[in-house]
């Protein structure tokens, strides 16, 4: 027996949207909020303390400037991957988020690096109050991302078989999956001046 | 809010945080390489944005 799920395609008349789209929003107002709480812990520590080491002296900023570009060029394969899907172009869809997914790990190679440089210098977590609060929001960070590329690379072994079955549906998917992979992308825009460059 | 209008929202930002860390990289920290890829960047991405809103005109923004 089917079971139809309503609105997995079409729009609900009252809120406009679609189960993915409701679904992802929701998720992404608990991110806020976790990060929220990270991005205040920042800003109380930092204020409350007596010093407070300038990022740029600590961190690597070509590095981190490096990973900025590759999630900026992550984010336009992605969105150009859905939209390759609203011309029912599967395979420059295929392409792009392949691209994507190669951008990401791209950027989690050089996050890896950046982390065993610091180490090698003897700069650990433990070290100073802006370490710690540097490697976990980065390092949370990083996660999110690596969550990004597992969804994606589902959506890439599993794509054809989805599209073939509902399109449109497989489109919207692919549309949430965007729209988390936007907000980790944002995330970064906002850690990236915030950390590295006051 | 649809992928193209977080998009818009996304592009704006990393552009006017290009065009800062243009100027940043320039005038304090004297690395005109770093400057000079990041004010290419910013450029591209208003050209980028602008070219993407036009061609991307039929999709929703909600």
């Amino acid at each position: 027996m089917q079971i139809n799920i309503p609105y997995a395609t079409e729009t609900r008349p009252d809120t406009g949207l679609h189960n993915a789209k409701l679904g992802i929003w929701l998720f992404l107002a608990s991110e806020v909020m976790l990060f929220g709480v990270l991005f205040s812990s920042y800003v109380l520590l930092r204020v409350g303390a007596e010093s407070w080491p300038r990022g740029a002296d600590i961190l690597d900023v070509p590095l981190g400037a490096i990973n900025t570009i590759i999630l900026i060029a992550s984010s336009i394969t992605m969105v150009r991957s859905w939209t390759s899907l609203l011309k029912n172009d599967f395979k420059n869809f295929r392409l792009l988020l392949s691209t994507t997914e190669l951008l990401g790990v791209i950027f989690l190679v050089v996050k890896c690096a950046e982390y065993r440089l610091k180490f090698e210098h003897g700069l650990y977590p433990s070290g100073s109050t802006f370490l710690a609060i540097y490697f976990t929001m980065t390092g949370l960070h990083a996660l999110h991302l690596l969550g990004g590329i597992v969804v994606n690379a589902y959506h890439l072994v599993s794509g054809k078989r989805q599209w073939n079955l509902n399109p449109e549906k497989f489109t919207h998917r692919i549309e949430a999956a965007g729209l988390y992979w936007h907000f980790v992308d944002l995330i970064w825009i906002i850690l990236f001046p915030l950390l590295y460059l006051t | 809010m649809s992928l193209k209008a977080f998009h818009i929202f996304f592009i704006s930002l990393s552009s006017l945080l290009s065009f800062g860390m243009a100027a940043w990289t320039i005038f304090l920290k004297n690395d005109a390489l770093l400057g000079i890829v990041f004010a290419i960047l910013a450029f591209f991405l208003v050209v980028y944005g602008v070219r993407f809103l036009m061609n991307q005109k039929n999709v929703s923004f909600l």
